[in-house]
């Protein structure tokens, strides 16, 4: 057993405050015990016949069964797409169009509380976030890309923008609903069809979304929804009826797909994994960078592929970045998801609970030094306490690898330069950050950072008019904005 | 005894330099030796691609449009050994005239390919596109010049370096270019040229861990496994592109959007 492995199993420690519980009731919502497929607009038996229970990782508890699609299922389901897509959906007035997307974006406000709390429920994160940022921006996706349905002719001066026919959509884990939103909305507002497959640990939401689309009246076919695991991914991925794959996840399966997409003329979108660099300089608002570190990394238990996982600080205020961080941890509150003052729920899965474990060890192994707050961790359900590394050289593997945890590598810089050098330093290039008060280092900081986002003075914030997207193995193609859009057209 | 002419030696360009094939190796086409690049030729040239990105990339806008246009001008200074080569007066304006409509691309591609965002939020956001980094273009077949230049200006407008795999069938036209770019201000290594064998050379770019982007333009039969390849580090596969326009140009573009906070 390693060091942090005994910590964590310490007896609780009492925090300077005491909150007392102040859980969100999970009342709101309903479940089925078992869940169909939701193909041709109604819940169908699954034909692979396989059901299996979807999990909360906060208490282990089982939620309900789902499918698990095979080769048949997910044939059935682009069947379904295509057919909606040439009898009507493709030649609906746009105007119509606009309209359908405009009522899920306000039904999913209407129903935003249920959809929080069991986003919560199924994959552990924080209700604070799931309430005040995963649903809020989910609606707002649907309800941005409702407006261009009717306007596509402006987003591509000079050009005919089509649609391309059934998008395949494979979604992860960590944001189930948002990803959901910012992978279905454009595709419907430039009239293609859809068959979305959920994530194996977290397919709740988009199950109770298929009611979201009868109230919303969307027709038969045009939203189909088939769970299950990679096997119903893969499958959909080579299916020769699909026009489009779009895929966020990590950067290996990423591979897979534009491997088996070659030599076709599927149209390919990737968002994959990162390892973002967040810098500090000397001259930055230190308390305020201080909150930009800990939402950069613990935001969602570091479940983020745009995570600012490598903090970058000027080596003049290391001392008092580390000190000023590790008390701002401390305060940081893990457990119950449905409380209303968890700041770090539970980790998605046993999976990624051992992902976690492995890469801290190796950090550990390769000669980095160790922190972790004194925290109650739960006894049932999968936990990992925020943990911050430093001493971290950057061959290590924590300051190499995604580890997709709330786990930060600290490594230090002296000249904005060796800072660049040493944030660019990696396969990766979705996301990072930069803090300081000098306006023009900003964005010469901005500039030369290969990355698709950069937050300044700020980070881990989204907006459905925002592109995001990655640079180098974070993939390619951009979701959310104008240029989101173009990922489900062609042209004439 | 009449004059004798000088025969032109035919040769790679790679790094700002004119050097044979490293293997020592070329084959007779269109009545030239030409060297016959080799797998480590095409390494040489993605390093050299490489070193050369961020000066290149780094120009002001205003000045790459200005060395671009640069190249149509010594190009239309030089039209009559183009003619001679292409054997076609309407090819060499086209790509001449391809030259001066992508240079002047150069500061617009920020204009209609960005956006400022206006965020649910007190954020200042905005898009912008930057060039991918190395771009491997494999040259069509015909025509010749206007091929290449077709693919080649709209990768380089927006910053990119790249590496281009020649006509195999017609490559002087493509080396004779390279001359028009060495005097052109184009910064060595920018652009580099490998002649060759496209069936030994196309997978070696292909599967190169530090070329960013690909273009399949003049690949001959089935690109399917050089697709495969180009997954090894998520390169931006090219196929059609978007024809003669600042599309293609996006084509090797990335979108980088950054976020700061409004307040006092």
């Amino acid at each position: 057993m390693t060091e942090i492995d005994k910590k964590q199993d310490r007896s609780p420690v009492p925090s300077v405050f005491e909150y007392s519980p102040a859980p969100e009731s999970r009342d709101v919502v309903t479940l089925e015990d078992r869940y169909g497929l939701f193909i041709g607009g109604e819940f169908v038996e699954p034909r692979s016949g396989e059901f299996h229970p979807s999990v909360s990782p906060s208490s282990e508890e089982e939620l309900a069964e789902v499918s698990y699609g095979g080769a048949e299922d997910v044939d059935a389901a682009v069947g379904a797409a295509r057919t909606a897509f040439e009898n009507g959906w493709s030649s609906w007035p746009a105007g119509e169009r606009a309209k359908i997307i405009y009522r899920i974006a306000r039904i999913l406000q209407e129903r935003a509380r249920e959809f929080a709390v069991l986003e919560s429920l199924d994959g552990g994160k924080p209700i604070r976030e799931s309430r005040d940022v995963d649903l809020p921006l989910a609606a707002a996706h649907f309800f941005y890309y409702a407006g261009w349905a009717d306007k596509l002719e402006y987003a591509f001066p000079n050009r005919t923008p089509r649609p391309l026919g059934v998008a395949a959509q494979i979604i992860p884990w960590n944001f189930p609903m948002l990803m959901l939103a910012w992978k279905v909305a454009p595709a419907l507002a430039a009239g293609n069809t859809v068959v979305l497959k959920p994530a194996e640990t977290t397919p709740l939401t988009a199950l109770l979304f298929a009611d979201v689309l009868r109230q919303a009246e969307v027709p038969p076919g045009v939203v189909n929804i088939v769970t299950g695991d990679g096997r119903a991914g893969s499958e959909l991925v080579k299916h020769p009826d699909v026009d489009k794959v779009a895929f966020t996840g990590s950067t290996e399966v990423g591979k897979e797909i534009q491997r088996a997409v070659a030599g076709t003329t599927k149209k390919l979108t990737l968002e994959l994994g990162g390892k973002a660099a967040n810098v500090i300089f000397d001259d930055a608002p230190l308390d305020q960078a201080v909150e930009g570190i800990v939402n950069g990394i613990y935001f969602n238990q570091g479940h983020v592929c745009c995570a600012g996982s490598r903090l970058l600080v000027q080596e003049s205020i290391y001392e008092q970045t580390i000190q000023k961080l590790k008390r701002r941890m401390s305060n940081l509150r893990v457990g119950d998801p449905l409380d209303k003052n968890t700041d770090i729920g539970a980790i998605n899965s046993k999976a990624q609970l051992e992902r976690i474990q492995e890469l801290v060890r190796s950090g550990e192994e390769e000669g980095a030094d160790v922190f972790q707050p004194e925290c109650r961790l739960p006894e049932k359900g999968w936990w990992f306490a925020p943990t911050v590394f430093t001493s971290v050289a950057q061959s290590y593997r924590i300051a190499q690898e995604e580890i997709f945890g709330p786990v930060l590598s600290v490594l230090t810089f002296r000249t904005p330069d060796e800072a660049i050098e040493k944030a660019n330093n990696t396969p990766y290039g979705l996301a990072a950050g930069v803090w300081t008060e000098k306006g023009s280092r900003i964005l010469w900081m901005a500039q030369r950072l290969r990355a698709g986002v950069v937050w300044a003075n700020t980070y881990n914030r989204f907006d459905p008019t925002s592109p995001f997207g990655g640079y180098k193995e974070s993939g390619f193609g951009r979701e959310g904005g104008l240029h989101g859009l173009e990922a489900y057209v062609r042209f004439e | 005894m009449t004059r004798l002419p000088v025969a032109k030696t035919y040769k790679l360009f790679v790094g700002g330099a004119f050097p044979r094939s490293e293997s020592g190796r070329s084959y007779e086409i269109e009545g030239a030796n030409v060297a016959l690049g080799s797998r480590k030729d095409v390494r040489d040239a993605v390093r050299a691609a490489r070193e050369a990105f961020p000066s290149w990339a780094g120009l002001t806008a205003y000045n790459r449009g200005q060395v671009l246009y640069r190249v149509a001008e010594i190009m239309e200074g030089r039209r009559a050994q183009f003619e001679e080569l292409v054997g076609d007066q309407a090819e060499v304006d086209a790509a001449i005239d391809a030259w001066v409509w992508y240079a002047g691309w150069a500061d617009k591609l920020a204009q209609v390919l960005g956006t400022s965002n206006p965020v649910a939020g007190p954020y200042f956001n905005f898009t912008i596109p930057e060039p991918t980094g190395v771009a491997g273009i494999v040259a069509p077949e015909e025509p010749p010049l206007l091929g290449l230049v077709e693919r080649l200006a709209p990768a380089l407008i927006g910053g990119n370096a790249v590496v281009v795999l020649a006509s195999e069938r017609r490559p002087l036209a493509a080396i004779t270019l390279a001359e028009a770019l060495a005097t052109s201000d184009v910064p060595g290594g920018a652009v580099n040229i490998i002649t060759g064998r496209k069936s030994e050379l196309c997978a070696v770019l292909a599967g190169h861990m530090d070329v960013n982007a690909l273009d399949l333009a003049g690949v001959v039969g089935d690109s399917t496994e050089l697709e495969r390849l180009a997954a090894d580090n998520v390169k931006r596969v090219v196929r059609n592109g978007g024809g003669h326009s600042p599309w293609h140009a996006a084509a090797f573009l990335e979108l980088k959007t950054v976020w700061h906070p409004i307040g006092v």
